[in-house]
């Protein structure tokens, strides 16, 4: 077999690959081009924006915890105008599907910032963060409530033919319930899950450890949470989802699509090897190469629930 | 910057608890200029997951060191690396301290382990013709004081067990007192308290100087926007340690 298919396509988008890197795991795209190949990877999404910039939360804003993160940076951005300014003219030199991700305090500007993104031709499609636990007003006020979510959705819909991905919350009873809501608004795509909301204490000073006291918890802790939020969803909705989660692995990343994510997003790894979104995707096109796959896709959903689950031999 | 493999030259203990790790990267060697740092990830798997940021506290030819006490698991790992092993190490990172103009007296501040930067800048200001470096150092205590290559150093102890009776900062004014503050070049590292002193020390002699700031950092190169420090004259609230830093003007920031 000589050339494995790994493109994929959502509405007017094309990704080279399947691996994406998340927002605000990635900055705008040109801050690591020493370590990275950027066209290389499958799409970039831009860390959230707003419409004016936002200072963040005062640190301490990240902690490590086992196997993981918190975080809690509050949506440290430079703005819409700075954006278009600085960093949409980079971003529209590059060969490969850039998403910007969108995050706001109210429906009004949602909708302000995606007309004036829109307006620039600067990027392929767009992620709706709904979802961020660490700003107070928007984030995950509106993350949580279904029916906020779906009017967000429908509110933005008719602004834009490119693709509208939701980035979904885990920090709910049942994220499905979401993803079914913003399907039928006519969201194009659901990415999950954002951050859990987690919490870290200093025993000596007793005091938390970040400075909001609770922020968000990723990296390799969070996957399997964040797999079985990907099989909840899958089921229960046709458009694609994207997984994302403490994925730092090509065989993490398998994971994701072997459980029916279209696309996986590479997060807190990039913090430790800018280059991980690449070098999966080339680990992820190695692996059907040895397994005679001609298309990526053919990986996606292939989970086999209908079997005795064997004794894993890596356990040991 | 690049992301290197590094052999492990050598691990020397210099205290009970604080070490000097060698490391081989003519790479690094070749650019690094004092107070970059490098960002390590001590070990493979996923613990612990982020990498640590260390000071290059010195290079000789195609060897770095970092300087560094044991004070969590991160450290505690790095101290037992050995020759044949290997560092995952990305570097080198952020603002190098300004050297100073012709003429001008170097004058370097270090608390505690604060010091890991100010090897590789005095060995620079030698380079550069300084021959006239004050340095002064500061610890809890005589065992904590960690003097590897450094120059014309004055002590001071919390507990009077080595030097100066009191903090470096108190000494520092003392001397400040007896001496010419004309060009003087400050250079300052350590624990925030001591910065802080530093910072009502040189307002009320109405001297600028240059800190190098300790912080938690995720990535190390400003994409996960971890590290802010407040900032008294930036356009925003806040500037990042590792992109703008770890250098500041010692004026520019509000030291927490």
């Amino acid at each position: 077999m000589t050339q494995v298919q790994t493109e994929f396509k959502l509405g007017s988008m094309r990704c080279r690959n399947r691996v994406w890197v998340a927002s605000g795991t990635f900055g705008y795209g040109d801050e690591c081009l020493d370590l990275v190949d950027v066209n290389k990877i499958g799409a970039i999404v831009t860390k959230s924006l707003s419409m004016k910039p936002r200072d963040g939360n005062p640190p301490p804003r990240v902690v490590e915890t086992t196997g993981g993160m918190i975080n809690s940076i509050g949506l440290a951005n430079i703005g819409v105008d700075r954006f278009l300014e600085e960093k949409a003219p980079f971003l529209k030199t590059l060969d490969t599907a850039v998403i910007v991700n969108i995050a706001a305090s109210t429906i009004e500007e949602y909708r302000a910032v995606l007309e004036r993104i829109e307006a620039a031709e600067c990027c392929h499609a767009y992620e709706i963060n709904v979802s961020c636990p660490n700003v107070k007003e928007g984030g995950l006020s509106f993350g949580t409530n279904v029916r906020m979510t779906a009017e967000i959705t429908r509110e933005l819909r008719p602004l834009t033919g490119k693709p509208i991905i939701i980035k979904l919350t885990p920090n709910v009873t049942s994220v499905s319930e979401f993803a079914r809501a913003v399907e039928d608004e006519g969201a194009d795509a659901v990415s999950l899950i954002n951050t859990l909301v987690g919490m870290s204490v200093d025993v000596k000073t007793r005091r938390p450890k970040i400075s909001t006291t609770t922020g968000g918890l990723s990296g390799p802790a969070i996957k399997p949470v964040a797999l079985a939020k990907v099989y909840e969803t899958v089921k229960s909705v046709s458009i694609p989802v994207i997984g994302i989660g403490g994925i730092t692995s090509v065989n993490d990343a398998l994971e994701f699509l072997i459980t029916g994510a279209e696309v996986v997003e590479i997060g807190t790894a990039n913090y430790i090897n800018p280059n991980v979104a690449v070098e999966i995707a080339e680990g992820i096109e190695l692996f059907c190469r040895e397994q005679n796959i001609e298309n990526a896709a053919d990986i996606i959903g292939t989970l086999q629930t209908d079997q005795t689950i064997s004794v894993v031999k890596s356990w040991m | 910057m690049k992301i290197e493999l590094l052999p492990v030259v050598k691990c020397e203990q210099l205290t009970a608890t604080v070490f000097a790790l060698h490391l081989r990267s003519s790479y690094i060697s070749d650019i690094i200029q004092p107070g970059q740092f490098i960002n390590i990830k001590v070990q493979t798997g996923n613990y612990p997951l982020l990498r640590r940021p260390f000071s290059v506290a010195r290079t000789h030819r195609d060897v770095i060191t970092i300087i560094f006490d044991i004070v969590g698991e991160g450290t505690r790992i790095l101290s037992e690396k050995r020759p044949g092993d290997t560092v995952d190490v990305l570097g080198p990172l952020g603002h190098s301290f300004t050297l100073p103009s012709a003429g001008t007296r170097p004058v370097l501040v270090a608390g505690g382990l604060g010091m890991a930067p100010m090897p590789l800048l005095t060995q620079n200001l030698k380079a550069n013709g300084f021959s006239n470096i004050e340095t002064f150092l500061g610890a809890r205590s005589k065992q904590f004081l960690v003097d590897y290559e450094l120059t014309n150093v004055k002590y001071a102890t919390d507990d009077g067990s080595a030097g100066h009776h009191g903090t470096v900062i108190s000494l520092l004014d003392e001397w400040l007192e007896n001496n010419s503050h004309n060009e003087l070049s400050i250079y300052a590292c350590g624990p925030n308290p001591m910065l802080r002193g530093l910072q009502e020390l040189l307002r009320v002699y109405s001297l600028s100087g240059e800190i190098s700031l300790e912080c938690v950092m995720a990535c190390g190169i400003g994409i996960c926007q971890g590290c802010p420090v407040e900032s008294v004259n930036s356009t925003g609230r806040y500037r990042l340690v590792c992109n703008e830093g770890p250098v500041f003007d010692i004026h520019s920031v509000m030291i927490q």
